[in-house]
């Protein structure tokens, strides 16, 4: 459905822009009809601007987004439009996400002002009780309400609602419940996932592993623009192969075993570099290779539906955990 | 016991009315002592930190004794509180990394701080040195200004600041929440290295993601709606908690190794109740499946067995 | 059991939140209480009021010379007493308060309108066009005024108010957009402006109907700052020879008081009434200013 080929973005800074800051660099990844892939990576990773690339929040520098056959980065006006028929976003701040000044009502007015101007009162009545229904809320209790008067679990169902009203076909879920109290999490999440089982893709941007493990079939995980390692996610859980990854898995606190005496190396300011592995600073591998420095790895397919992008994965030993 | 709290009651002033953030708080840290303090937005964790050590309008102390090392402190008196400050009790509060001045030197920031608490700098400059080395931070960051620091960095550089003069109790409000996770964990294993050291007495930490509290704290309090929910060792919270809010909660959280299509997590359905007039009685009835006509009562916050403390009659009934 | 509680807390909700005032009732019940609002407000309505009823409270029509003896002191017949050639200040008075009305209205909201249209472009687009912008706005910052006037006035031998007006319109905005490209570009970065885009909104839709609402506040005050420094610039302009050519304003009876003499026969009230004004009601708009600020931002009131 959705297909990114080697999408870049880079920015220019600096006075007349001569520094570049590139923020997501040569990125290629699919999610097809009906799946959930969960884009993983920390701050400055990068996954933010894919996700607002692929809603054309962000024009892209080079590379090409393609969605069931288009071409998204060239869409302008009216054909950006039909896009947003079939692809939405939820970022996220709740609270934000709202002009705090009207009512939270309005985001719907918007779409029946964009999307359908022509339909009658009643039916569009209808359409939106059947769209909150959807997604587990009372119309009675939260319509005709500001924002600063739901709560940010609510607000969050809202805005999947709107998205809902436009018969989507794609949805790009940006941190949505980073904001949200533990115990309304859940419940969004599991909204997600019914809403997959109705025909829905999703791409699941977040930072936190155990969501993307929960709600996902497909991770990709993401450090500083580039992807490192991508693929199914028990595959990726149990048998990380590229440093990151295994540096992530040993420093996510769980709640079923403590840390590892694992001392992690940490990240200090540096400088960006251009050339070779982005992660090269702080790997640990102790195989290291000269050529890491210079030479950027490319992404391979390590075993069936796991790739990951380290020229030495197979030297640095990785314990081989079964799948339970 | 190092920090003994009794019957705290600290409201907030609005034009509406008191808001009842923190309604009697009753429980004790001993020394060498990590507690997490736990609970959802508007439970009043960040309020039960603010007021033991800088209780400013809007917030208003009603009643309640907070001792420390069985001397009892002056919350409701700003001024006589000063001597208290950073001394004995210190806080690094939410988004504290972001509090730095950017116009001041690292140095110089903490000369100025200690000079306002009549300490020398010179003199403490080599322990300061000390710890600077144990987090992991090059001496040179006094010369630093602190947009020059990383996120990570910050937080260490506030972490030694805040426990500079050896405070009995250090209070952290939500100090890895910003960071990655790699940094989260050292910023959280250097709390357990401060208190072994016996840098700190006792701490607490509070945060709303309880599986870092699951890695480094002995004991958790678990709070809901102003008022005390439980209190336990970790491994009894989060293996076998007792009330059921405590119960809900520990199983709405996504673990590594728990997929979405093989078993259904469950969330708390309902919302908190608005603390302007809370509900008469227990204030998680309405969400509690297992709500009775007791409930409409104030169950005690009491212990139900050796250091476990629960307030919900359900379970007072299986003790008694 | 818990359905009945549960309706119970509805209620309780329901009750809490209604009791809330809504945003704008909230800023009338502190615009009311505000003293500094109301003195200010009362003082400008004073002499608006004076521009309307005034005329008619008046024999005279305007500029008839000698209605009356020269340079007489104000007594119950002249109430503003009379100037070198016999006329009637107070006629003067309150026709001149129209024309600085006038001038205030014009070219205030022409400065307000420029500084909000380059201000939102610039700020809602960025790159090019807002680099094109800020040149365009520093350009004007920078050229000194009077030497364009000067220019102005040598090439238009006959000027009147409205023609003032526009000028200083065209002149005064820089400030206003500085501000609002400032404001915009933080507004621009919120998420519910993604929202209106990937809803397919129109850039112009977007910045009068998601952006401009926020900052109604400032446009308010924007616009009572342009009003008082558009008055303020015209009576300067007015008193050293640049403003209008026909008709009287509060400036050009001080021009002309100056020029014919009033300060060596010592006809104060020729003078001083239109100076006064100008004073009271350029003072009374920055503190209603004040007020209003303290009205619109929660952390500046007092309880």
């Amino acid at each position: 459905m959705l297909k990114l080929e080697k999408v870049s973005k880079i920015y220019k800074t600096g006075t007349f822009g001569g520094k570049l800051l590139p923020a997501v660099v040569d990125v290629s990844f699919d999610v097809k009809d009906r799946e959930v892939v969960s884009l993983i990576g920390e701050s400055g990773s990068g996954k933010s601007t894919i996700g607002k690339m692929i809603l054309g929040l962000i024009s892209i520098t080079s590379g090409k987004i393609d969605f069931n056959g288009i071409d998204v980065s060239t869409l302008r006006k009216k054909e950006l439009k039909k896009y947003y028929y079939d692809v939405q976003g939820v970022f996220q701040d709740p609270f934000s996400s709202y002009n705090p000044i009207f009512k939270a009502d309005r985001i719907f007015n918007i779409i029946r002002k964009e999307f359908f101007p022509k339909m009658k009162y009643a039916e569009w009545k209808d359409k939106i009780n059947k769209s909150l229904r959807a997604v587990g809320l009372n119309p009675d209790q939260v319509l005709n309400k500001f924002p600063h008067q739901l709560s940010g679990g609510q607000l969050q169902r809202f805005l999947i609602a709107r998205a809902l009203l436009l018969d989507i076909q794609f949805l790009v879920a940006d941190e949505i419940i980073s904001m949200l109290d533990a115990s309304t999490r859940v419940d969004v999440l599991n909204l997600l996932v019914e809403l997959k089982s109705r025909g829905l893709s999703i791409l699941f941007i977040t930072h936190d592993l155990s969501l993307g493990y929960y709600i996902s079939e497909r991770a990709i995980i993401l450090y500083r623009g580039t992807i490192v390692e991508m693929g199914e996610t028990d595959k990726i859980y149990y048998r990380p192969l590229h440093p990151y990854t295994k540096m992530l898995m040993a420093s996510v606190p769980r709640l079923d075993k403590k840390w590892e005496e694992v001392k992690i190396e940490l990240r200090g300011k540096k400088a960006e570099t251009a050339v070779g592995c982005v992660y090269y600073d702080r790997c640990k591998a102790t195989d290291k290779k000269k050529s890491c420095m210079i030479k950027r790895p490319e992404l391979v397919e390590a075993e069936s539906g796991h790739f990951v992008a380290c020229d030495c994965y197979k030297k640095v030993a990785a314990k081989i955990n079964p799948i339970p | 016991m190092s920090l003994k709290i009794n019957n705290l009651k600290v409201y907030y002033q609005t034009l509406r009315g008191d808001v009842k953030a923190l309604d009697g708080a009753t429980f004790s840290i001993s020394d060498g002592e990590i507690m997490g303090l736990a609970g959802e937005s508007g439970c009043g964790k960040t309020t039960l930190a603010n007021s033991i050590i800088f209780l400013n309008p809007p917030m208003k102390y009603i009643e309640g004794s907070v001792k420390l090392d069985g001397e009892e402190l002056p919350i409701w008196d700003m001024k006589k509180m000063d001597k208290f400050r950073f001394k004995k009790i210190s806080i690094i509060p939410q988004y504290a990394m972001n509090a730095l001045n950017p116009t001041r030197k690292i140095g110089k920031m903490i000369s100025e701080l200690l000079d306002s608490k009549k300490v020398n700098y010179r003199k403490t400059k080599p322990e300061l040195e000390r710890r600077l080395d144990l987090v992991e931070l090059t001496r040179n960051v006094l010369n630093m200004y602190p947009i020059e620091l990383s996120g990570g960095m910050k937080q260490r550089m506030v972490l030694v600041l805040s426990t500079l003069l050896d405070p009995s109790l250090l209070i952290a409000d939500e100090i890895t929440s910003a960071l990655d996770v790699s940094t989260q964990k050292a910023v959280a294993e250097m709390l357990v290295e401060f208190r072994d050291r016996k840098f700190v007495k006792c701490m607490i930490v509070i945060t709303h993601d309880i599986s870092i509290l699951y890695q480094i704290a002995d004991n958790i309090l678990v709070m809901y709606a102003g008022k005390l929910a439980e209190k336990a060792s970790t491994k009894t919270i989060i293996h076998s908690p007792r009330h059921p809010y405590t119960k809900l909660l520990i199983s709405s959280l996504p673990k590594v190794g728990v997929k979405s299509s093989e078993k259904k997590l469950t969330g708390i359905p309902g919302n908190t109740p608005m603390l302007l007039n809370p509900p008469l009685g227990c204030r998680f009835r309405d969400r509690c499946p297992l709500a009775f006509s007791k409930c409409t009562e104030e169950p005690p916050f009491i212990e139900i067995e050796k250091d476990h403390f629960v307030a919900c009659w359900k379970e007072h009934k299986k003790n008694a | 059991m818990i359905e009945k509680i549960n309706i119970e807390k509805q209620e309780e909700i329901d009750k809490v939140v209604a009791a809330k005032p809504k945003k704008i009732n909230e800023f009338l019940y502190f615009a009311l209480r505000n003293n500094k609002l109301k003195i200010g407000l009362a003082i400008v309505l004073f002499f608006l009021l004076l521009t309307i009823i005034g005329p008619f409270l008046t024999d005279y029509e305007l500029n008839t010379f000698s209605v009356g003896p020269l340079s007489a002191p104000p007594s119950s017949e002249y109430w503003f007493g009379t100037t070198t050639f016999g006329q009637d200040v107070y006629t003067q008075f309150v026709y001149g308060l129209r024309a600085t009305f006038i001038v205030g209205v014009i070219g205030g909201s022409l400065a307000t309108f420029l500084g909000l249209i380059i201000g939102f472009t610039a700020g809602y687009r960025g790159g090019i066009i807002d680099e094109l912008l800020n040149m365009l706005t520093n350009i004007i910052l920078v050229i000194p005024a009077f030497a364009i006037l000067l220019i102005i006035a040598a090439y238009l031998k006959v000027r009147g108010i409205v023609t003032e007006s526009i000028l200083i319109g065209f002149i005064n905005w820089t400030w206003t957009a500085r501000a609002v490209r400032a404001q915009t570009f933080s507004l621009r970065s919120r998420e519910f402006v993604d929202m209106a885009r990937i809803s397919g909104m129109k850039p112009f839709k977007i910045i009068f109907t998601e952006i401009a609402p926020n900052m109604m506040s400032y446009l308010l005050m924007a616009f009572i700052l342009q009003f008082g420094g558009a008055v303020l610039f015209a009576a300067t302009l007015d008193f050293i020879g640049l403003g209008p050519t026909q008709g009287i304003s509060l400036g050009l009876m001080m021009n002309y008081a100056v020029l014919w003499g009033a300060l060596q026969l010592g006809s104060w009230w020729w003078f001083i009434p239109p100076g006064f004004a100008i004073m009271a009601i350029v003072g009374s708009l920055y503190i209603m200013n004040v007020g209003l600020d303290e009205v619109f931002n929660p952390k500046l009131r007092e309880f």
